[in-house]
């Protein structure tokens, strides 16, 4: 089984988020990227089939060279080559084709995505990945068996699970449950020295178009001071839901 | 050229975000001085519709579409949205309709953007307010294509009633194999779920163990609100995965969003942060949820819960 695992590079949970550029830009300067959460379950997963079905597991990025360390980590936590597509990540269509191409190219039986990229959380890369490349599709998916060409998955629904039956080529679009927090691997220093031996091909896009386009980013309205309120005086918390925040 | 909602029900009956995004579509709606058509799957009184703005419903009838499936119901929208000459249709964020979006938008060649929190500042080029980084920023994002796919953020826009009424037509499109097939589903049907919830309760490891939530459900029994929970809670297999609210977990957008003994981690922060108003109870003072919170009570969640359904009890009871 051939697997693809696209990671998204993105800013660490704890970044401070800030724009430059008239709020058209990302502010960079100072913030760690780390492989994002939910590609990191699914990239945790594909190394089970790796390890215990004989599995292939390469790794794809769309974007400028500064997203290479986030891809070396994730060949130091196992997989066997990396992909770059060098191009800058414009919108979730354009990075969807531009993977599609290379999961058609690449004859992949198996990509994982996560979900949804805790930066942009567009949650629509996997599912145009499935549906450009004519492959099954399983989102918010919590659970992966794969038998064969038959694949069993859970999803988390509203309210609940489901399980579903499909067949490869399949596309995932995976969370936490895929594997648990406490399977997540830390790269030791083998893995990094061997990371650094391994293929991260380059390669030129193939120039698909976008469909959207950022115009700017704007930041919430800061949030005015907690109003507290007494523990023996419960009534008055009833009284500003009620009345002031209009919420009950 | 009417502007496509796609309205889900469940077991029959609408959900409450299918009046949500019809109440958005009408908006879009008169922005662009056209009507709303409301897709509706095997739904048994689609007049509930007009008063939400929608003209007309397209009634699609279908044993084969008893079980959600993306494909399938994304095929229904696509062939919807051509016999309607639509431009723009509007999907809510629900966990199914985030589903069938992506399939749908590069069905209909149309560009999709997704967690939509109002209603198009400009038409023309068509320009939406998107939340970003997990809630701690707004993208504005215009969709360049001629035929926009909008996915609204729940609880986003509310319900808004028109004087409307709903004229319902019977749609029948064909319907392709799919290859992916529910074998079954596990799901909690007497509750209300997190992602419909207007009101959100959810505690974390100050209660010390899961014999304690009783106080929980009894408080979220009160407010007519859904029960989650922090990480470290569904981690410890004191509640189930799917209680689990934060970053990795599920996303919470609900008008009041309570959270008892739950310090207010960034990640858990990051979940929650598209609900309006946050309530926080907590023995310590100096948990980084107060920084977040619109209102909270310093004391121990074992005295204040149990105090808090007396109060709201007696609200409820005086303002029934």
């Amino acid at each position: 089984m051939k697997i693809l695992v696209c990671i998204s590079h993105v800013p660490d949970t704890t970044s401070k988020i800030n724009f430059t550029d008239g709020d058209s830009k990302f502010d960079t300067s100072g913030v760690q990227f780390v492989i994002n959460p939910n590609d990191e379950f699914g990239l945790t997963r594909a190394m089970w089939f790796k390890e215990k079905q004989g599995a292939s597991v390469d790794v794809i990025n769309v974007g400028g060279p500064e997203t290479e360390p986030t891809l070396r980590k994730a060949l130091a936590i196992g997989a066997d080559s990396a992909i770059r597509i060098n191009t800058a990540a414009v919108d979730g269509y354009q990075v969807a084709k531009e993977i599609a191409q290379v999961v058609k190219d690449g004859g992949y039986d198996l990509v994982i995505a996560g979900r949804e990229s805790i930066d942009y959380n567009g949650a629509m890369v996997p599912g145009m990945i499935a549906e450009l490349t004519n492959a099954n599709f399983v989102t918010n998916c919590i659970n992966l068996e794969v038998d064969g060409t038959n694949a069993k998955a859970v999803r988390e629904i509203d309210g609940g699970k489901e399980t579903v039956s499909t067949s490869l080529p399949l596309v995932i679009g995976g969370q936490k449950g895929l594997v648990e927090e406490s399977d997540l691997r830390i790269p030791n220093m083998r893995g990094i020295m061997m990371a650094r031996k391994k293929p991260l091909n380059v390669v030129e896009a193939t120039s698909a178009d976008t469909e959207t386009s950022s115009v700017k980013f704007e930041k919430p309205a800061s949030k005015g001071a907690v109003t507290l309120v007494d523990a023996d005086n419960l009534d008055e918390l009833v009284n500003l839901l009620h009345n002031e925040a209009k919420v009950i | 050229m009417s502007v496509l909602v796609y309205t889900e029900s469940e077991n029959g009956k609408f959900k409450k975000t299918a009046f949500e995004v019809a109440s958005y579509a009408k908006a879009v709606a008169d922005q662009l001085g056209t009507t709303v058509t409301a897709v509706a799957v095997n739904a048994n009184d689609v007049s509930e519709l007009g008063k939400y703005g929608v003209d007309k419903v397209l009634n699609v009838s279908n044993t084969d579409l008893n079980k959600f499936n993306a494909k399938s119901y994304a095929s229904v929208l696509k062939q919807a949205a051509e016999n309607e000459s639509s431009k723009v249709v509007v999907v809510s964020s629900s966990a199914d309709s985030k589903y069938l979006a992506p399939i749908l938008a590069v069905n209909l060649e149309a560009g999709y953007a997704s967690n939509v929190v109002e209603v198009p500042s400009n038409t023309s080029p068509f320009t939406v307010k998107r939340t970003a980084f997990t809630n701690k920023a707004f993208n504005i994002t215009t969709i360049d294509t001629a035929v926009k796919v909008v996915g609204v953020s729940n609880n986003s826009y509310g319900l808004v009633e028109n004087s409307g009424s709903a004229t319902a037509e019977d749609f029948s499109p064909s319907i392709p194999a799919s290859g992916v097939t529910v074998e079954s589903v596990d799901k909690v049907t007497d509750k209300v779920t997190i992602a419909d919830a207007e009101i959100v309760v959810s505690a974390g490891r100050g209660l010390k163990g899961p014999e304690n939530w009783g106080m929980i459900e009894e408080l979220a029994d009160v407010l007519g609100a859904a029960t989650a929970c922090s990480k470290p809670v569904s981690d410890l297999g004191w509640r189930p995965h799917g209680e689990h609210v934060g970053q990795t977990g599920k996303p919470v957008a609900a008008n009041l969003y309570i959270a008892i003994g739950i310090s207010g981690a960034i990640q858990h922060l990051a979940g929650i942060n598209a609900s309006k108003v946050k309530v926080v109870i907590n023995t310590d003072p100096e948990a980084p949820f107060f920084k977040a919170a619109d209102y909270g009570v310093v004391g121990d969640a074992f005295e204040v819960v149990p105090a808090l359904i007396e109060k709201l009890k007696a609200f409820k009871a005086a303002n029934a």
